[in-house]
């Protein structure tokens, strides 16, 4: 059997309108509700169900970020997750994929994890590079973008959604594997598991006892909302419309 | 139960589309003394409100006849005014006429109040909708009495505000109309009830008086509180046009469990609970019956987290500190499963999982339409005696119905009891009233807890309010409206 080790973020809700700040530098964050993002629930969903059908032996569910992220990990548990190891870094914005990627990496490591498996993206950066390059960093196989998986024990069938449909892959474990929507629903955590998640042990690590460098490497010069649609303009006929769409250069 | 053949199944389908009776032929009630709209009324009337009004019953249907589809008027002309001048100039124009007007909002109302009897004239607050102000500081908004709820959130929570009221009717019903009927729903444990919330308003009096009492500020003990007299009184006695409310502010924390319970008498030691280990943060105390999840999920396939238990309980909480909040909640929730209070129950993480579980509480309603006809009632009852109402309906009306369910607010110890059949069956009606009320009277209950009188409810507020009371309300009705002209069969029984 397999001891898989999951990645869990936190970040700002999902259905919260997200404002940016006065000065640009970054969106607002406090006072505003987290929540895990949505595909890492999926990994978690999907690692659970791997343990239920006897297939893994252990669930480690991971995270990094301040303090509050515990909040994430105790949902991990409270789904079915064994354990949790949190690596506390106070400013998550501050980090880059491949700076989380190697932290997760070393994680996968140290936790004796035979298979890797996390969110194809999280729903704020939306970067989507986290798996693949944390599967390089360990120079383990990837799948990535997952519709559905059938692990044996040894090696693992999976479809991966792609542009033009489903691609279906063999690989061997060890790998990394990220989640896509629509291989499963994620269960709620119902309360006599949300008891028993409060007893279940979580690590706590900083950066430096992974071996990772933490100095921001990248510098946010300015974020701005996306310009505000204009309203739309009514011609009179087929004509007028062809005049409108060459006078803009559309034809 | 009723047994549902395949027959009956597509007849449910249609039953809940059918035009229902004209209210006038069905109570077999005699028009009251009204003057006839002429075309040159008709014509002067649209021209106070610039061309925007509808003429004709046949167009006018989805406003002559309410949600519930239980009551249906006979209307031939709708006004839609944009401001407070034109209100003022139609009532004129009517009162001198001794034409009878009805105030119409978002038409949500459910108990016949927003439409016509006969052939009042509609004034609809749809066009009045311009939220004139909002203060971040005090937390209050200055609006007009067509505002949508679901708007004046949207545009408060720039704000970091919202509404003190939420309702599932929210997407549509207006301010006017929330505040004539002084509408309570799902949040007013935690943030009162519209009589504290609405600080000012501007209101039009029968004959076309504009009444100012628009304030902005919290307190003001000057004379007395006319504006007081708009609040619940469902558009009898004047018609509001504007109002500030004081907001409560948009919490950053909202948590949502949703708990099976096996009895009621642990739904109310669960609310006692509530109560007291989550304190201030509680914002809302719901409670469903089996027989409503079972409703929820043949007629609109929704489910709850939880396996199907005899009651469930949504308990929702408001703060602004999430990591406080949470951790009370948790401690709460752990203790009413250690104890046995709650046999099993979920907490919902993100925002999607709360709105989904919010449905089967806030779809309630609409679930039920699809039975076809439903009798809906909505009480104030003490806790003690609370679900015994739930067992004794049922038991009285046994097979001749499809449903008998109970939910609602628990916490202010209002129950929603619902009776349902395919079709409006005289029978049925006559088991239930004045039975239900009779009943309630007993307890020194309310005959209607935050629905108001409307049309269906005159002939039994003596059942709630001595003679007397009666009385002083309607020595205030000859003064401020003496012809009767807004809102008549409403409210006030007809003597």
């Amino acid at each position: 059997m397999v001891r898989v080790a999951v990645g869990v973020k936190r970040v700002i809700d999902y259905a919260v309108k997200i404002r940016v700040k006065p000065d640009g530098s970054g969106v607002v964050k406090d006072s505003v509700k987290h929540s895990m993002n949505p595909f890492c629930e999926i990994a978690v969903e999907e690692a659970v169900r791997l343990k239920e059908k006897k297939i893994a032996k252990e669930i480690v569910a991971f995270t990094i970020g301040p303090k509050q992220c515990s909040e994430t990990l105790r949902t991990a548990l409270a789904m079915g997750c064994d354990r949790g190891v949190h690596v506390n870094v106070p400013q998550l914005d501050a980090l880059t994929p491949l700076q989380i990627s190697k932290m997760s990496a070393k994680i996968a490591e140290t936790e004796a994890a035979d298979l890797l498996i996390m969110g194809k993206l999280a729903i704020d950066g939306d970067y989507g590079q986290t798996a693949a390059m944390t599967a390089a960093i360990l120079d383990w196989p990837q799948a990535t973008n997952l519709y559905s998986l059938q692990h044996n024990g040894d090696n693992a069938t999976v479809e991966r959604e792609i542009d033009g449909g489903l691609e279906t892959n063999e690989i061997k474990t060890p790998a990394v594997l990220s989640v896509d929507l629509r291989i499963n629903q994620p269960r709620y955590a119902t309360l006599p598991n949300i008891m028993k998640a409060k007893k279940k042990k979580v690590k706590a690590l900083k950066p430096a006892d992974l071996g990772v460098d933490v100095a921001p490497t990248l510098t946010v010069v300015k974020i701005a909302e996306p310009p505000t649609r204009e309203a739309g303009e009514i011609v009179e006929d087929v004509d007028a419309l062809i005049g409108k769409l060459k006078d803009a250069g559309r034809i | 139960m009723l047994k549902r053949t395949s027959a009956i199944q597509s007849f449910l389908k249609c039953s809940s589309n059918l035009t229902p009776q004209y209210t006038a032929e069905k109570y077999a009630l005699k028009r009251g003394d009204y003057g006839a709209l002429t075309q040159d009324d008709q014509n002067h009337l649209i021209s106070l409100v610039n061309g925007k009004g509808i003429v004709g019953e046949k167009e006018l249907e989805g406003y002559n006849v309410d949600w519930m589809r239980i009551v249906r008027g006979k209307s031939e002309l709708l006004l839609k005014p944009e401001t407070t001048q034109q209100v003022s100039s139609i009532l004129k124009f009517c009162h001198s006429k001794n034409i009878a007007v009805v105030p119409q909002g978002g038409n949500t109302g459910l108990v016949g109040g927003s439409v016509p009897v006969f052939d009042e004239v509609i004034l609809n607050t749809s066009l009045m909708n311009k939220v004139e102000k909002i203060d971040p500081v005090s937390g209050v908004v200055v609006a007009q009495a067509g505002c949508i709820l679901d708007q004046l959130n949207s545009e408060l929570a720039e704000h970091k505000l919202m509404m003190p009221l939420d309702l599932g009717a929210k997407g549509s019903c207006q301010l006017g109309g929330n505040i004539s009927t002084n509408a309570g729903g799902l949040r007013l444990l935690r943030y009162g009830s519209l009589r504290g919330n609405v600080l000012g308003m501007e209101a039009v009096l029968a004959d076309g008086t504009i009444v100012d009492c628009m304030q902005t500020l919290r307190k003001d003990n000057t004379g007395y509180d006319i504006k007081q007299h708009f609040i619940g009184s469902e558009g009898t006695l004047g018609i509001i046009t504007k109002a500030s409310v004081l907001c409560a502010a948009l919490p950053s924390s909202v948590n949502l469990a949703f708990l099976s319970v096996n009895a009621f008498a642990d739904v109310r030691r669960l609310f006692s609970r509530a109560r007291d280990d989550l304190g201030e943060i509680l914002s809302a105390f719901e409670f469903i019956d089996n027989s409503c999840l079972v409703c929820l999920e043949e007629n609109l396939k929704l489910t709850p987290p939880v396996d199907q238990s005899p009651f469930a309980v949504v308990i929702e909480t408001h703060g602004s500190n999430s990591t406080h909040d949470f951790e009370k909640l948790e401690a709460f929730l752990e203790s009413v499963m250690n104890d046995g209070t709650v046999i099993d129950g979920c907490v919902a993480e993100d925002s999607q999982k709360a709105t989904n579980w919010w449905q089967l509480r806030e779809r309630m309603a609409e679930s039920l339409m699809h039975d076809g006809y439903v009798y809906k009632y909505d009480v104030s009852v003490p806790l003690d005696k609370f679900y015994e109402l739930v067992t004794v309906m049922r038991e009285r009306l046994g097979e001749k119905v499809l449903r008998c369910v109970g939910y609602g607010h628990v916490g202010d110890s209002n129950l929603h009891i619902n009776i349902t059949t395919p079709a409006y069956s005289k029978e049925v009606d006559q088991l239930i009233e004045p039975f239900i009320f009779e009943w309630v009277s007993q307890v020194n209950g309310s005959i209607s807890a935050e629905h108001g009188i409307g049309f269906k409810k005159t002939q039994f507020l003596h059942l709630s309010k001595s003679a007397e009371a009666i009385a002083q309300m309607r020595l205030l009705k000859n003064a401020m409206d003496p012809k009767n002209i807004l809102n008549p069969y409403k409210v006030l029984p007809l003597l």
